[in-house]
């Protein structure tokens, strides 16, 4: 039963590795390692929360194969993704670039940590410093006294 | 201060509350994405004629110097929303004027031919292409997809999906601006 599940479980997480089918892989290892790392950061623009390294979608099996093709004619890493970004745009990317109309994605989350902290800050700062100790009135000690006493006595 | 500051949450959510607004409604989705090739020339492609009809190839000579709006139209006899598209393009073709160029995308020749039999061919130019790689270079996601050209060969809009329903509705409006800017 366990084996069972275990041969299915396995089965199950083997097939995004099938998506780059056999015919297209690359003879030199190298180059096919490089294709390799640029299809796990293109997203695939039709089931697009899925690389196209891992998508068995037509439009990203001819994106692979083209990816390849360029790498053999010579193609910087760089190059590949600037050929594809040129015809579909930042968004084939899954790592955004840094520039002007993605500043607020980049730098958002740290603006609002900062805002954060400065609360806290403020918050901690107006917070009175430390309990004021203020002694007890005549009246209050004598209460305590009485109190102290019976406890002794008690023991 | 302390009195205004009690205010703040409120003013927090309603900020949050008129952003989330905002993103919820309307035909806003996600899914929809921008051509990249949106005021861009068109690109360099050149594909030969489809086999079994009487229309020319397409290339981007073909689209750059035309001196009207085109549209082009990728289809396919294998997609469902083309068959869907194909009398709302034919129809629309005609009442605006506009010339519909075709890009027939990894199809076999022959069910193409016969697809166009069928439903009727109303392109005045189809480009055969059956790897599916100038289509990359409009950076194609689906089939169907329309680009409507202007009469310089600049890409003025895509409709990404059938041209029905909503659809049409974006790309007629799509289509009056770039009449009116042609004229």
């Amino acid at each position: 039963m366990i084996r069972a599940l275990t041969v299915i479980l396995a089965l199950a997480l083997a097939i995004p590795a099938f998506a780059v089918e056999p015919d297209e892989v690359l003879d030199d290892p190298v180059l096919e390692q490089r294709a390799r790392e640029i299809s796990a950061n293109v997203r695939c623009v039709v089931c697009q929360n899925e690389p196209i390294d891992s998508s068995n979608a037509g439009v990203a099996r001819d994106l692979r194969i083209l990816i390849r093709e360029r790498l053999v004619a010579g193609d910087t890493n760089d190059q590949v993704f600037d050929f594809l970004v040129a015809r579909y745009g930042d968004f084939v990317l899954f790592k955004p670039p840094f520039k002007p109309s993605t500043y607020a994605l980049w730098i958002g989350p740290f603006v609002i940590l900062g805002l954060g902290a400065l609360s806290v800050f403020v918050f901690l700062s107006r917070r009175p410093r430390g309990a004021s100790v203020q002694a007890l009135s005549a009246e209050e000690e004598a209460a305590l006294d009485d109190l102290l006493q019976d406890e002794g006595r008690a023991k | 201060m302390i009195r205004a500051l009690a205010f703040l949450p409120i003013i927090v959510a309603l900020v949050l509350g008129a952003f989330f607004y905002w993103g919820l409604s309307g035909d806003r989705d996600p899914a929809r994405l921008p051509s990249a090739l949106i005021s861009k020339p068109v690109p360099a492609f050149d594909l030969p004629a489809l086999a079994g009809t009487n229309s020319p190839g397409l290339s981007q000579a073909d689209l750059q110097t035309t001196g009207r709006v085109t549209v082009v139209n990728v289809f396919a006899s294998w997609c469902g929303p083309c068959r869907a598209e194909h009398p709302v393009l034919t129809r629309l073709a005609e009442d605006h004027g506009f010339n519909l160029v075709g890009i027939n995308y990894k199809d076999k020749p022959e069910a193409a031919a016969k697809w166009l039999e069928e439903l009727g061919n109303p392109y005045t130019r189809i480009g055969a292409d059956e790897t599916g790689r100038a289509a990359i270079e409009w950076g194609l996601t689906g089939v169907p997809e329309s680009y409507i050209i202007s009469g310089d060969g600049v890409i003025l809009y895509r409709e990404a999906g059938p041209v029905v329903g909503d659809g049409a509705r974006r790309f007629l409006e799509a289509l009056d601006d770039a009449m009116a800017g042609a004229s």
